[in-house]
C-alpha cells in the first residue's frame, strides 16, 4: 500500500509545507554547525533524552570540547554516572537486553546516524511522532511508519493526531490535539538543535576538515601558478 | 661532491643509465595535449593509496566484530585519521576516474595499435587489478553496502554452471560472507593485489619506453630523425619537459582531489554511500543494493541480460565478456590509420555512440530499474540497458568492418603542433 503523507503540522510551525505522493518529503533542516551555542542545546538535549535509551558508542563525552564546553561543564551537565569518566563514551542509560524486550529492537546506536540518514530525514522525524492506538508503545511516525520508538516529547510538542483524507486511510494530515508547554516554533528550535548535534556527532572533525581545506586549496592554487610560469618558461623552446 | 657519488653508484648500478634511458634521454612526442596527463596522474594516485593505505593499516582492525568501530575510530581519534581515512576513499573513487580517462585516450588515438599490443594487455591487466582491489577494499568498512555489495558480486560466481556453489563457498571461506570473508579480502587487498599491481606497472612503463609513446597524430616520431645525432625531430625529453608541464596537471589535479576531501568527502553519496554507516547487519537486507560508480556499468549489463533456462549465468558472462573483450582492441582495429584525427566519419559516430552507450550503463547501474517507469510491462531502464548493451558489444564486434571500410584522411608526416 503506497501511502500518502501530508505533514500539516508544519503550517503551524514556520517551516515549509511538506507534500508529497507515493512517500513524503521531508522538512529542511535548517542548521548552522558553527552555531555553539546551538549544538550545546542540542547535546544537552540528547544526553538528557536519547541517551536513556540509545547508545553513541563512538562518542566521547570529551569531544564535546569541541563545541566549546569546557571538561567541568562536561562532568557537571553531561555525566550523571560518578563512574563515567570524559574520555569515556557515551553508552545507554538500559543495557541492550532491557531495551530488546521494552521496544522488541535494540535502540540502533546514533553516533553516525545523521551520516545514514540525513540532517533533514532526523529533523522531520522528530517533529512527525502522532498518536496511534494501533501500535504497542501508543505512537507511530508518519515518515517511518510502526517505528519501536515511542514519543519522546509528548509534554514539550503536545499530542498530534492522524487526520485521515480519504476513507481508504491512504493520506492522513497531522493536528495537534494536545498543545505542549513549547510553542511550536520553540519545539521547532529545539529539535533543530538536536538535529545540528547529531549532524556534528556524525563526524566532529568536519569543521576542521572545512578550516584546513581551505589553506590547502589557497596553497594549491599558488603553486599552480608557479608551476605554470616554471612549465612556459621550459617550453620556450620547443618549436 | 655528487660527481664522485654518482660515480661510485654507477660501477655499481645503473643509476645514471636508467635515468638517461628512462627520463633525460627518453624522447616523447612533442604534441602531448590534455589526454596524456592523466599515465603520469594514475601513477601518483597509485602512491597516494599506497601510502595513506599504510597508515589506514595501523589502526584498522579486520574482525567482524571490530572493523565499522575501528574505522569510526580513525575518523574520530587517530589525530588526522579522518584526513587519511578522505584521501584513501576519494582515490579510490579517482583512481578509476583517472582510469578511464586514460583508457578513452588510448581509444581516441588508437594507443593500442601495433606495436601496442602488449603495452595494452598490461594496462588491461592492471585494470582488472584495480577492479579486485576496490571490490576487496570496499568490504573493509563493514557496512551495509560493503557487506551485501560483497555477497551479491561473490553470488555472481555461485551462477557459474556445475562449480558455481562450491566456487561462492571457496571465494568467501564460509557459506555467506563473515569473518572468515573479510580476514582474506584485508589479505588480498593490502598485500596480493598491491604487489600484483606495482609489477604490472613497471612493465607496463617499461614496455611503453620499448616501443615509444604514441600521440594525437597516431604517426611514428622515430621515422624521422635528425641526421647528426638521431633524436625525433618531433621527440622533447621526457625531463625536464614533461616533468615540469605533468606537475602542473598534477597541482590542478590536486586542487580538484582536495575539494572533494576536504569540502564533499561522501560526493553526494557516490564515493562514500550513506548506506556504509549503518554497520554489516546479515540479517537485514538493504532494499536497494548498488555497487559504487565505477562497476555500474557492468552491473547494468548484467542486469540487463535476462536469466536464460533459469540460471543468472548469461549475465554474468556477458558482464565478464564486457571488459574481456576489450583485451582483443588491437586486433579488432584495422585501420589504416592510428588517431582519431584521420579517421572517417564512421569510426567517429562509432566511437561516440560506445561512449554514451556505456555513460548511460553507468548512470542507470546507480537506479533501481523502475526508474523510467513502465513501457507494454517492461521497465524503460531495462530496455534502454539493454539496448546499450548491444550498442557496447556492437562497437567492438564491427570495428573489423567499420574500421576497414571507414573512409580515413591522410596521416601528416610530421605531427601537427
Amino acid at each position: 500500500m503506497k501511502v500518502i503523507i501530508v505533514i500539516i503540522y508544519s503550517f503551524l510551525s514556520f517551516s515549509g509545507l511538506a507534500v508529497a505522493a507515493g512517500g513524503y518529503s521531508l522538512n529542511k533542516a535548517n542548521i548552522d554547525a558553527t552555531d555553539a551555542e546551538s549544538l550545546q542545546r542540542g547535546a544537552k538535549i540528547f544526553a538528557d533524552r536519547c541517551l536513556s535509551c540509545h547508545a553513541a558508542t563512538f562518542m566521547r563525552y570529551n569531544r564535546l570540547a569541541d563545541i566549546g564546553l569546557s571538561q567541568g561543564q562536561i562532568k557537571q551537565y553531561f555525566i550523571a554516572d560518578n563512574s563515567v569518566k570524559v574520555g569515556d563514551t557515551m553508552k545507554s542509560a538500559i543495557d541492550a537486553s532491557t531495551a530488546k524486550q521494552m521496544f522488541g529492537v535494540i535502540p540502533p546506536d546514533l553516533s553516525v546516524v545523521s551520516r545514514s540518514r540525513g540532517a533533514d530525514w532526523l529533523y522531520t522525524y522528530f517533529i512527525s511522532f502522532y498518536k496511534d492506538d494501533a501500535t504497542a508503545t501508543g505512537w507511530n511516525n508518519s515518515i517511518f511508519p510502526n517505528v519501536a520508538m515511542p514519543n519522546v516529547f509528548p509534554q514539550e510538542q503536545g499530542v498530534l493526531r492522524a487526520v485521515y483524507a480519504s476513507e481508504d486511510k491512504t493520506s492522513f494530515n497531522l493536528e495537534v490535539e494536545t498543545p505542549g508547554t513549547l510553542s511550536p516554533r520553540e519545539f521547532d528550535d529545539s529539535m533543530l538543535d538536536l538535529t545540528n548535534f547529531l549532524v556534528f556527532m556524525g563526524e566532529p572533525a568536519a569543521e576542521k576538515r572545512k578550516q584546513i581545506g581551505s589553506l590547502v586549496i589557497i596553497f594549491l592554487i599558488i603553486f599552480a601558478f608557479m608551476a605554470w610560469a616554471v612549465k612556459r618558461e621550459f617550453w620556450k623552446d620547443v618549436h | 661532491m655528487l660527481r664522485p657519488v654518482m660515480t661510485w653508484i654507477d660501477e655499481r648500478f645503473p643509476m645514471s643509465k636508467m635515468v638517461r634511458e628512462h627520463l633525460t634521454e627518453y624522447y616523447a612526442p612533442k604534441n602531448f595535449n590534455f589526454w596524456y596527463f592523466f599515465g603520469g596522474l594514475a601513477i601518483v594516485v597509485l602512491a597516494i593509496q599506497i601510502l595513506s593505505g599504510i597508515f589506514l593499516t595501523m589502526h584498522y582492525k579486520p574482525d567482524a566484530d571490530k572493523a565499522f568501530a575501528s574505522v569510526e575510530y580513525i575518523m574520530r581519534d587517530v589525530p588526522l585519521g579522518w584526513l587519511i581515512r578522505y584521501v584513501h576513499s576519494t582515490g579510490a573513487s579517482m583512481f578509476f576516474v583517472v582510469i578511464y580517462l586514460h583508457m578513452f585516450r588510448a581509444l581516441l588515438y588508437g594507443s593500442y595499435r601495433k606495436p601496442r599490443e602488449l603495452l595494452w594487455i598490461f594496462g588491461m591487466v592492471i585494470y582488472l587489478c584495480l577492479m579486485a582491489e576496490a571490490f576487496f577494499g570496499y568490504l573493509l568498512p563493514w557496512g551495509q553496502m560493503s557487506y551485501w555489495g560483497a555477497q551479491v558480486i561473490v553470488n555472481l560466481f555461485g551462477a557459474v554452471p556445475f562449480i558455481g556453489p562450491d566456487l561462492a563457498v571457496w571465494i568467501r571461506g564460509d557459506y555467506v560472507v563473515s569473518d572468515a570473508t573479510l580476514n582474506r579480502f584485508f589479505a588480498l587487498h593490502v598485500i596480493a593485489v598491491p604487489i600484483a599491481l606495482l609489477g604490472l606497472v613497471v612493465a607496463h612503463i617499461l614496455s611503453l619506453h620499448e616501443v615509444g609513446s604514441n600521440n594525437p597524430d597516431g604517426i611514428d616520431i622515430k621515422k624521422n630523425k635528425d641526421a647528426v645525432t638521431g633524436k625525433p625531430l618531433d621527440g622533447i625529453p621526457f625531463h625536464p619537459y614533461y616533468t615540469v608541464k605533468d606537475i602542473f596537471g598534477l597541482v590542478i589535479f590536486m586542487i580538484i582531489f582536495a575539494s572533494i576531501v576536504f569540502f564533499a568527502p561522501e560526493m553526494g553519496g557516490y564515493f562514500l554511500e550513506h548506506n556504509n554507516f549503518i554497520p554489516a547487519d546479515p540479517l537485514k537486507t538493504p532494499a536497494h543494493i548498488a555497487p559504487v560508480w565505477y562497476f555500474t556499468p557492468f552491473y547494468s549489463i548484467l542486469r540487463a541480460v535476462p536469466p536464460m533456462f533459469g540460471s543468472q549465468f548469461p549475465g554474468v558472462l556477458a558482464m565478464g565478456g564486457a571488459v574481456v573483450i576489450l583485451f582483443l582492441l588491437p586486433w579488432l582495429d584495422r585501420s589504416p590509420v592510428r588517431s582519431i584525427r584521420y579517421k572517417g566519419p564512421l569510426s567517429k559516430i562509432s566511437l561516440t555512440v560506445f561512449v554514451v552507450s556505456f555513460l548511460l550503463l553507468g548512470y542507470l547501474g546507480l537506479k533501481p530499474t523502475n526508474i523510467w517507469g513502465q513501457i507494454g510491462g517492461a521497465d524503460v531502464a531495462t530496455v534502454v540497458a539493454q539496448l546499450c548493451t548491444i550498442l557496447y558489444f556492437l562497437f567492438f564486434i564491427s570495428l573489423p568492418i567499420v574500421s576497414k571500410l571507414d573512409r580515413t584522411k591522410v596521416e601528416p608526416d610530421r605531427v601537427t603542433p
